[in-house]
């Protein structure tokens, strides 16, 4: 999996002949020694911090399968059965739930870190594609594990996500019939949500395999965004970048074990605490938090068909990013002017989460009361839409155009030189 | 060269196309084969037999009082039985359709009675906003008929779309009357 020439040496006779036939612990050897930027900062350690969370969103996923019953008369009962009766379910479900929040705030820093950094520019647009197929198939996951509990968000989150499909042409009302099992939301979509997302979870550790695998081949970018040229230029992965890693891990779990013991509903809906019920529908649906933005994308249109195409287009445009950025610089630090449109980009994305937690009608932002005194403003819709066109003009039309008008600030020779400066005088060689 | 070299060449070349022939038929049963198996696969995620079987339901619409509606699970949607008041009848009657985009009468909204009278009283239709499949709410929003709170869809008094995402009118189940108060959805 390492691009690097291997440096393990088998010690002892019985690692020898495993050596010779299956390579397994010179791999783990090699990938432990992978030459490593040496300037790598915080924002580079979600890669590791997302492992951890697949491993627990697993280890707890399966633990939780072995209590569950997917029938729409028993689901809702057993998820409550967890939280209060199966001997530390109270933990095991909310590291389970909270734990797909926090796995969604990583990938998000994560995405943001390749955005800012460049990281999706040649050589690494194979890895920043397979990076969105992971984004896409935890979506996935993520919608159909949050229709498990059968609460009143679970179903109307299904029916709402499910009629998407119903919207294309032609084949729209078969579609969805087909992936409901019937007519609407019922016991049979339950089950096959279930299996399915017990499924997904592994492609996705799958397609991390591929993600790390590309990594390796082509390396990893850096803050600065300069290839790797000398040994000097990196550090070992051990202990350097699990030291780091390990480091993150731990700050991050301290706001994970927050979330678990004090405050293990705060990123879920109150609604959800109502059985799911086919004749009533909750007066304010909203997703997750971290669908929020593409909801937003999806009610600015008033059109139906055109509103899906818009939300699903949010996410494909970021698998064909790596050929609208033109610029050959990668990293926003060399980038005077596009550095700022990043930052109103960061800023549009928060505004378009805000837009899809409100009522679209309301007013965000208030200018003073109309003769009838009903408050006068810029409502969440047209907000939505203003932050909809400066996400793709981001995209398709600042990014293109920028790469060709924008002139970079100089860059360093080498990351050697952006950390130490000239070092003529001395040769610095890291601890071995 | 001798004719048996000659024969051997000759044979050669019939055999070329002998094995394009059989390469070509091989991997055509082989697709067909694995389309076949793959089709269960595929439609096993349909709608089966009981829930196909879902059957009809009757309702008895003359427990419906006026301004009053009744909402019942059919198929795994609501249907709702709304006893219309004179004013919402004379509003849902007097829009003009131009103004809706989903253009359709009132009257055709409504199914006739086997007499052949059309009762605008009673309107039966499925409760699911024609957007994402929410319910809406009755006697609310701008026309005061149905409001989706899911992303704010505006139905009139005759469960037609006038504002907001949702593309069509609410659709009107396969009914009939099966007496002068009863009818049978399904």
């Amino acid at each position: 999996m390492s691009g690097h020439p291997s440096t393990y040496e088998p010690k002892y006779a019985a690692t020898k002949w495993l050596d010779t036939r299956l390579p397994i612990v010179r791999m783990g050897a090699d990938f432990m020694t992978f030459p490593s930027p040496r300037n790598l900062n915080y924002w580079y350690t979600f890669g590791g911090i997302l492992t951890l969370c697949l491993a627990s969103q697993i280890i707890t996923g399966i633990i939780l399968a072995m209590h569950y019953v997917p029938h729409v008369d028993l689901a809702f009962d057993s998820v409550q059965r967890i939280r209060r009766d199966v001997p530390f379910g109270w933990l095991l479900q909310p590291m389970h739930a909270v734990g797909a929040s926090m796995f969604f705030l990583a990938v998000y820093v994560h995405m943001f870190r390749g955005l800012y950094y460049g990281s999706y520019k040649a050589p690494r647009e194979v890895l920043w594609i397979i990076g969105c197929l992971i984004y896409l198939v935890m979506m996935a996951t993520g919608f159909l594990g949050y229709t498990l509990p059968w609460g009143q968000m679970s179903f109307w989150g299904a029916t709402v996500i499910t009629g998407f499909f119903g919207a294309v042409p032609v084949v729209g009302e078969s579609l969805q019939q087909w992936l409901l099992g019937g007519y609407a939301v019922d016991n049979a979509t339950l089950n096959r949500f279930f299996a399915l997302h017990y499924l997904l979870p592994f492609v996705i550790a799958g397609l991390v395999g591929l993600h790390v695998w590309a990594l390796h081949h082509v390396g990893q970018n850096n803050p600065i965004g300069i290839t790797t040229k000398t040994k000097q230029d990196t550090l070992s992965f051990h202990p350097y970048y699990t030291i780091k890693d390990g480091f993150a891990v731990v700050v991050f779990l301290l706001i994970f074990a927050f979330f678990i013991f004090y405050q293990p509903d705060a990123l879920g809906h109150a609604d959800n605490y109502i059985e799911a019920d086919a004749l009533k529908t909750p007066p304010h649906i909203v997703p997750e938090w971290y669908f929020l933005p593409f909801y937003a994308i999806l009610r600015a249109v008033p059109d139906k068909l055109l509103g899906i195409v818009l939300m699903l287009g949010a996410i494909v445009v970021l698998f064909v990013l790596p050929w609208l950025d033109t610029s050959k610089v990668r990293s926003m630090r060399f980038r005077p002017v596009a550095k700022w449109f990043f930052w109103i980009f960061l800023f549009f994305c928060f505004i378009l989460g805000w837009c899809g937690a409100e009522t679209p009608d309301n007013i965000a932002i208030p200018f003073g009361t109309d003769a009838s005194g009903q408050a006068r403003g810029l409502n969440f819709t047209w907000l939505s839409r203003i932050a909809t066109i400066y996400y793709f003009a981001y995209f398709v039309l600042i990014l293109p155009i920028l790469g060709l008008v924008e002139t970079p600030k100089d860059r360093p020779e080498s990351i050697t030189k952006a950390v130490l400066g000239d070092i003529n005088h001395t040769v610095i060689v890291p601890a071995e | 060269m001798s004719d048996d070299r000659k024969l051997d060449v000759a044979t050669a070349v019939d055999d070329e196309g002998k094995r394009d022939f059989i390469f070509i038929a091989t991997g055509a049963a082989a697709a067909a084969g694995a389309v076949s198996l793959g089709w269960p696969l595929v439609a096993q995620m349909g709608k089966a037999a009981d829930t196909l079987a879902a059957g009809s339901i009757e309702i008895d619409v003359s427990k419906v009082a006026e301004g009053q509606q009744l909402k019942m699970l059919w198929r795994g949607k609501p249907v709702f039985v709304r006893h219309r008041t004179p004013a919402e009848i004379k509003i849902a009657e007097d829009t003009l359709i131009s103004d809706c985009p989903d253009p359709e009468e009132d009257s055709a909204r409504l199914i006739a009675k086997p007499d052949g009278t059309v009762d605008p009283r009673y309107l039966v239709m499925i409760g699911v906003c024609t957007h994402f499949g929410c319910i809406p709410v009755g006697e609310s929003g701008d026309f005061n008929g149905w409001y989706c709170p899911c992303h704010g869809s505006h139905y009139d008094t005759s469960g037609r779309i006038r504002k907001g995402p949702a593309p069509k009118n609410m659709a009107i189940p396969e009914y009939k009357y099966v007496s002068d108060t009863v009818i049978k959805v399904g």
